[in-house]
């Protein structure tokens, strides 16, 4: 424990010294977020020299061992550093799926050669990726994917499109599902990596009702996969054909990530904050909507006790493993409650799509984005499946 | 401190969900003695047992004879007691008056905790005078009389209090009706004269009071703490009590969720299992996620109320509003799902609705809690 504290003064001086003041308050819009890539720009110096600190330090990954771009923290180090970070607001100096998502399933399945090429060009925020599930008929249900890539012996020719990529116009690479054996539904699938500068890859944007368009419709016309990166270093991830052990994996943690388990900024209640704002508006709360609030507000804090349990017990192997799934269902379901009362406390102001006070639109357009929640990495009526299965292990679920 | 029980406290949930489910179940207590009609609404025999697995003074400090346990044990306790209904002066003597009575003199514990320990006595407390819980407000007023005191006035939902054999009261000592200062609790015997019990049967069968006091005369030593200084008596009373009916009430939404989640798997209509029902598996779900939750928030609080932390006392209103809502959630559900045979007196699933309701009451409801939680929060 002396340990720990030692570690937690010197996290303290290090962040001090290191996290400039600019980045130390949350992120009004997407040019405060640092995504790294080929293409990436910085915003400012301040955004450049916080993100260089990180990656000197393994702190874009903190709890990545350290050949691979980590800092090779244990989990209560990284909780410490998760605290110091947030008790002065410091900003993720790094946004990425590579982070949040391959890299997980590489730390798992992957070969050594796959680690210490990409875990480490993740790390460094070299490259951009993008994940490639859902297609037009396969959203929750992916083990229809249609996605085909036809095996020529050293390489894969791949044909098909994907949907709901985020942000894939400007990934640099993509982690996608691929079929590779039209015979097996469950096994024929393929975890494939590779270039979204290889030939015969394009890719649109699908504008939402938020009037913005973080996902894209992806299309693949006979792009040429090689099997192999080099040595110990194939282009697939875990066995050919067995992909889903992969891609499950992966949605458990797609899932956490969502739901805000997995330590979310995002503060629980928010009672306190809309009386501030309605204030602000020169307007008080309705008291029907104060008592809205306050139930919200016992609903939320009991989910963060339960994202804490959660995450408490995965640490010793105690959680379920179909947890995730729960965690998802009423963290998303609440997000789009917190919305729907952020926009009540508002009123009219939160309808303006464009004006400045409203930076944009931003409670409209962000109300409108939650509304995804209960349907990406899962709708929730496909978690409440999975709980009924795998939990309550009702007949027939 | 991590959110789930350590090895102690396993062991401990092991013994207590055996103990319950064997001594404390449904038929041998709540239903013998509620259909003896018998006038307690809870087995003695039963208390002196928990008395001897070490159960009832479990919140004692050793000092003073008892085991020095935190809320977390108590509430393993209550989980089971509330899992299986079973009747129980746990919760207001092991739990409320306990509290109340470290506050105490020397000479006071010495008087009640050794029946207490033993499980020999019986504690109630006397708190509300109204039909909804409002601690803000105690009019009951205590008047200086010679060397003691004289207390009249009335008190409502007295859980078990014509079976005690002492109850703590708050009363008024100066100031108005609604003043946080000017409260003094006193520990008032059972044979205090000028007390008077109306005796009720409660939804769920266990037995409660109104109870008038008039004029009755209180020595000095009958002061638990300060004169004038009981609101901070009241206030650890009230958390304790409120940590430790959440416990109780996961137990009863757990209770009632498992008996569903069974029928679901046993019941045939149309020909097939209810539980292959989408309709019924997406609400099963739904209330599964509801109880963890709740559950979880209620450790939460429990161990914050341990580790003395001032946030205990909004996470004590979140866990109590967060299960008295799980709790609902999962007797409705159970009544529906279970269809027809829910509503008969013969099957179980019905007493856990009974339970919930008057559980859910007891020290302050969810919308009393949910205010709470917006007060407090500064809205």
């Amino acid at each position: 424990m002396a340990d720990l504290e030692t570690f937690r003064t010197e996290t303290r001086a290090w962040l001090e010294a290191n996290c400039p003041p600019e980045m130390r308050e949350p992120a009004r819009d997407d040019e405060d977020v640092y995504w790294g890539g080929r293409r990436a720009t910085f915003k400012n110096d301040a955004q450049k020299a916080w993100f260089e600190a990180c990656v000197a330090k393994g702190y874009t990954v903190p709890a990545w061992p350290k050949e691979y771009g980590g800092a090779g923290l244990s989990p209560a180090e990284a909780k410490v550093l998760r605290e110091e970070m947030s008790r002065i607001n410091a900003r993720p100096p790094l946004s990425s799926f590579g982070i949040w998502m391959l890299g997980p399933a590489l730390l798992q399945f992957g070969t050594e050669g796959q680690k210490q090429r990409f875990l480490n060009e993740i790390a460094r925020g070299e490259i951009r990726w993008c994940q490639g599930y859902s297609e037009p008929g396969s959203g929750s249900d992916l083990v229809s994917l249609q996605t085909y890539g036809e095996d020529k012996g050293d390489h894969w020719v791949v044909n098909g499109q994907k949907i709901w990529t985020s942000y894939a116009d400007q990934a640099d690479w993509i982690f996608c599902l691929v079929r590779t054996d039209k015979n097996d539904k469950y096994k024929g699938i393929t975890f494939m990596l590779y270039d979204m500068a290889s030939e015969g890859v394009t890719t649109k944007p699908i504008l939402l009702i938020s009037g913005n368009s973080p996902f894209c419709e992806t299309f693949f016309d006979n792009v040429k996969v090689p099997k192999s990166y080099g040595e110990d270093c194939p282009a697939y991830v875990g066995e050919v054909n067995r992909g889903w052990d992969v891609a499950k994996y992966l949605l458990g943690h797609e899932r956490e990530m969502i739901s805000g388990a997995g330590g979310g900024e995002r503060s629980a209640a928010i009672g306190a904050m809309m009386k501030r704002h309605a204030v602000k508006l020169g307007d008080e709360l309705d008291p029907v909507l104060r008592a809205e609030l306050a139930m919200f507000d016992v609903d939320a804090l009991a989910y963060t006790a339960m994202g804490e349990k959660f995450l408490d017990e995965i640490k010793v192997g105690k959680a379920h493993p179909a947890q995730p799934n729960m965690m998802k269902y009423v963290g998303t379901e609440l997000n789009k409650r917190r919305h729907e009362l952020m926009m009540a406390v508002g009123g009219s102001r939160s309808l303006e799509w464009e004006s400045e006070d409203t930076g944009g639109g931003k409670p409209a357009r962000g109300w409108l984005r939650t509304k995804a929640n209960s349907i990406e990495g899962g709708t929730s009526e496909v978690m409440l499946n999975v709980i009924s299965k795998r939990i309550l292990d009702l007949p027939g679920a | 401190m991590p959110l789930y029980h350590n090895d102690d406290q396993a062991m401990l949930a092991d013994t207590a969900s055996g103990f319950m489910a064997e001594e404390g179940n449904i038929a041998k207590q709540l239903r013998h003695w509620r259909d003896r009609n018998c006038k307690d609404g809870f087995g003695h025999g039963l208390w002196k047992q928990m008395a001897e697995m070490g159960f009832t003074g479990m919140l004692v400090d050793e000092a003073d004879g008892g085991l020095g346990m935190g809320h977390v044990e108590a509430g393993i306790v209550l989980e089971e007691i509330g899992r299986n209904l079973t009747p129980s002066p746990f919760l207001t003597s092991s739990v409320l008056a306990a509290t109340a009575l470290k506050h105490g003199s020397d000479d006071m514990k010495g008087r009640y905790l050794p029946g207490l320990i033993a499980g020999d006595s019986v504690f109630a407390v006397a708190i509300d005078e109204t039909a909804k819980h409002r601690p803000s407000r105690i009019a009951t007023r205590a008047e200086k009389s010679g060397n003691g005191f004289r207390l009249t006035g009335s008190k409502s939902f007295v859980v078990q209090g014509a079976s005690a054999d002492m109850i703590v009261v708050a009363a008024r000592t100066s100031g108005s009706d609604e003043d946080a200062d000017g409260i003094t609790l006193f520990a008032v015997p059972k044979d205090a004269s000028g007390m008077t019990h109306d005796a009720v049967r409660l939804v769920d069968s266990s037995m409660a009071t109104h109870t008038k006091f008039d004029g009755v005369e209180l020595d000095g030593d009958a002061v638990i703490g300060e004169i004038d200084g009981g609101r901070a008596v009241l206030d650890a009373m009230l958390l304790a009590g409120r940590v430790g009916a959440a416990a109780e009430g996961v137990g009863v939404a757990r209770g009632a969720m498992d008996m569903t989640v069974d029928y679901l798997k046993q019941r045939k209509q149309f020909g097939k299992l209810i539980g292959e029902f989408q309709a019924l598996q997406h609400r099963a779900s739904h209330l599964y996620s509801e109880v963890e939750i709740a559950r979880a928030v209620t450790i939460k609080a429990q161990q914050l109320l341990d580790a003395g932390a001032e946030s205990a006392d909004l996470m004590a209103s979140v866990a109590k509003a967060k299960v008295a809502r799980a709790a609902r959630l999962a007797v409705q559900e159970g009544v529906q799902m279970h269809g027809g045979i829910g509503m008969t007196d013969e099957y179980d699933i019905g007493l856990y609705m009974k339970r919930d309701r008057a559980l859910a009451e007891f020290l302050g409801d969810a919308f009393f809690h949910a205010n709470r939680v917006a007060t407090l929060s500064g809205y």
